[in-house]
């Protein structure tokens, strides 16, 4: 029996599972079936208590076993006493693999933890596969998506990370006899070279409402302004949609990073996305093409965008979306 | 305080061309310096404008024309630019990048108190490296880094930008950050800027000048390899264009389910 598919648990501040968990699980049932029976293990690091929490989700996510660190130190999420928890337990458990979310704590934690195995790691990947030989293979965006590559690990543990919303989850109704075993670490003597001072919950509804929102009404340099965005918030309340923007515009400082959609920022898959005045560089285009439908609405009829949407509008988003807004 | 600023001269990604084989098109490629490393830079200089004796040495690791992105980054105001060059160097990975770029750090410029990368680079995007470095250098991270709002004796205080929100971090020093993009205006060179920026003497490192040996470095040294690169496949779909206003309501209004 090999050594199994490691998939990191990740605890969210507010103490719950994030999404990206049950993904992965998802996704690490079907590779570990094209491989010699091999187990997916959960591990998770937190404070203490959690566990019994987790255990009926872990159990309906396929796990056949999950490994656990519960201490004191692990209350909040800081990269050096999580990384050593984690490592330690790795060692112990010795996974062929390990999946995490291309997170921001995870691509925080992944790169930590594969250096210090000298093991290679591949980030936000959107598609793991077992090779002939048996080995992960694990594809990702690069050159701002427009060229996929497929990357293979000599050493182990392969690691890879993939962003929420690329796989789903495998919901099981009848319950996993998964195994649940504390791992020790002892985090008594060590203290941590960062202190959290303060924490602000998001105020900009759109974040966490991105990667579950079924309508996102995204803009691009095309609106011009933060004014532009607001005329695009106003949009997105009329459909009880969250607005995304473009690296762009992010990079103009029209809307904040988090709303940013695309390579470098959210994988995004609603029923519905508008894209307003963007022009449809591939770096967008991969974060958002697995939408189910996708309308453009941008006065250059010979914007790439019009080639990934199913619906075109060519016209001038100022005076298209008040026309919207008013009729919707 | 001695700031080392780690850059990568990336291609520009806006403006790629591609093959009959659909393989990338290399040559007359321009390159740049990696927008979110000019965010850490503005950085950099920005503790520069607050802060006495703030010193900013430019590191990257590259063929002889990443030298170029040196001289462009002490024209934006960097004191002075360091190469790691070496054909023992092609092909690295993060990994072997990481490792190669600590070796430097820890046997030439023993001298630092905070490293600063971008927290990507627009080519590969892995945003590994930085936190590799630090994992060699046994020193703290904070990654995803909006602002550096404080530097006190030993310490920086930071704002750090998550997918829950915005946690104030205190950081002891020396610890790697990896910088998004801030609320600076951008940065132009000045003439002055141009001027030492062509008077500078790059210092130039290659694999005998650090305590690795060439199998730990470069493609030999990478744990990862390509097995295969592709171009992304495009949606297929049929863009169909609309008129006018009102078939572009009743479409929104179908896909969202609701009907008038």
């Amino acid at each position: 029996m090999s050594k199994g598919i490691l998939v990191w648990a990740e605890v969210t501040r507010e103490n719950y599972l994030h999404p990206v968990t049950f993904e992965l699980a998802g996704k690490a049932v079907e590779l570990a079936s094209k491989m010699d029976e091999t187990p997916v293990i959960g591990l998770l690091c937190s404070k203490p208590n959690l566990i019994g929490e987790f255990k009926d989700a872990f159990k309906h996510n396929g796990f056949d076993k999950v490994v656990y660190v519960a201490e004191e130190k692990l209350e909040e999420y800081k990269t050096d006493l999580y990384a050593q928890a984690a490592i330690d337990a790795i060692k112990t458990i010795d996974p062929e693999i390990i999946l995490m979310g291309a997170t921001t704590q995870g691509r925080d934690l992944a790169p930590r933890i594969s250096m210090s195995l000298h093991t290679g790691l591949t980030a936000d990947c959107t598609a793991l596969d077992i090779n002939e030989d048996g080995k992960l293979a694990a594809t990702r965006p690069t050159f701002g998506g427009q060229l996929m590559a497929t990357i293979l690990s000599k050493n182990s543990p392969q690691m890879a990370t993939v962003r929420p919303k690329v796989f789903r989850p495998n919901y099981l109704d009848s319950e996993k006899d998964t195994i649940f075993i504390k791992h020790g670490v002892d985090l008594s003597n060590k203290n941590s070279s960062i202190e959290i001072l303060d924490f602000k919950k998001k105020l900009c509804s759109d974040i966490n409402d991105l990667d579950s929102a079924d309508i996102i009404v995204a803009g691009g340099k095309g609106m011009q302004s933060k004014e532009g965005f607001d005329l695009l918030r106003q949009f997105a309340d009329k459909l009880g949609g969250s607005v995304a923007a473009s690296r762009t515009a992010v990079e103009l400082g029209l809307a904040p990073q988090q709303c940013q959609v695309g390579q470098t920022g959210k994988t995004v898959t609603p029923k519905l996305y508008i894209a307003c005045g963007i022009s449809g560089a591939l770096q967008h285009v991969v974060g958002m093409e697995n939408s189910e439908k996708i309308i453009a609405i941008n006065n250059d009829k010979d914007a790439p965008i019009f080639n990934v949407a199913d619906y075109g509008f060519v016209g001038d988003v100022f005076d298209v979306i008040p026309q919207l807004i008013n009729s919707l | 305080m001695n700031i080392i600023l780690c850059i990568k001269q990336v291609p520009d990604t806006t403006d790629i061309k591609w093959t009959e084989n659909n393989t990338i098109q290399r040559e007359g490629l321009e390159s740049v310096v990696n927008p979110y490393d000019v965010y850490a830079l503005e950085s950099a200089l920005d503790l520069k404008s607050r802060y006495e004796d703030i010193n900013i040495s430019a590191l990257t690791m590259g063929p002889s024309q990443a030298e170029k992105a040196l001289r462009k980054v002490i024209a934006l105001g960097a004191d002075k630019g360091i190469l790691l060059c070496d054909k023992k160097f092609a092909g690295a990975d993060t990994y072997a990048t990481a490792k190669t770029i600590a070796a430097a750090i820890k046997s030439k410029l023993q001298d630092y108190d905070l490293i600063l990368c971008g927290q990507f680079a627009v080519d590969g995007d892995t945003a590994q490296t930085g936190p590799g470095i630090a994992t060699f250098l046994d020193i703290p991270q904070v990654t995803y880094v909006k602002e550096i709002v404080e530097y006190t004796r030993g310490y920086v205080t930071v704002i750090r930008e998550t997918d829950e929100g915005l946690e104030k971090i205190r950081v002891k020093l020396p610890a790697v950050i990896c910088i998004l993009k801030g609320e600076f205006e951008t940065t132009r060179p000045t003439i002055n800027g141009i001027i030492r920026a062509q008077k500078s003497k790059i210092l130039k490192y290659g694999i005998d000048d650090i305590p690795l040996c060439p199998v730990e470095t470069g493609l030999k040294g990478s744990p990862t390899y390509v097995s295969r690169a592709f171009r992304a496949l495009k949606r297929d779909v049929n863009c169909k264009f609309i008129g006018d206003v009102k078939e572009l309501v009743q479409v929104i209004n179908s896909v969202r389910g609701k009907h008038e």
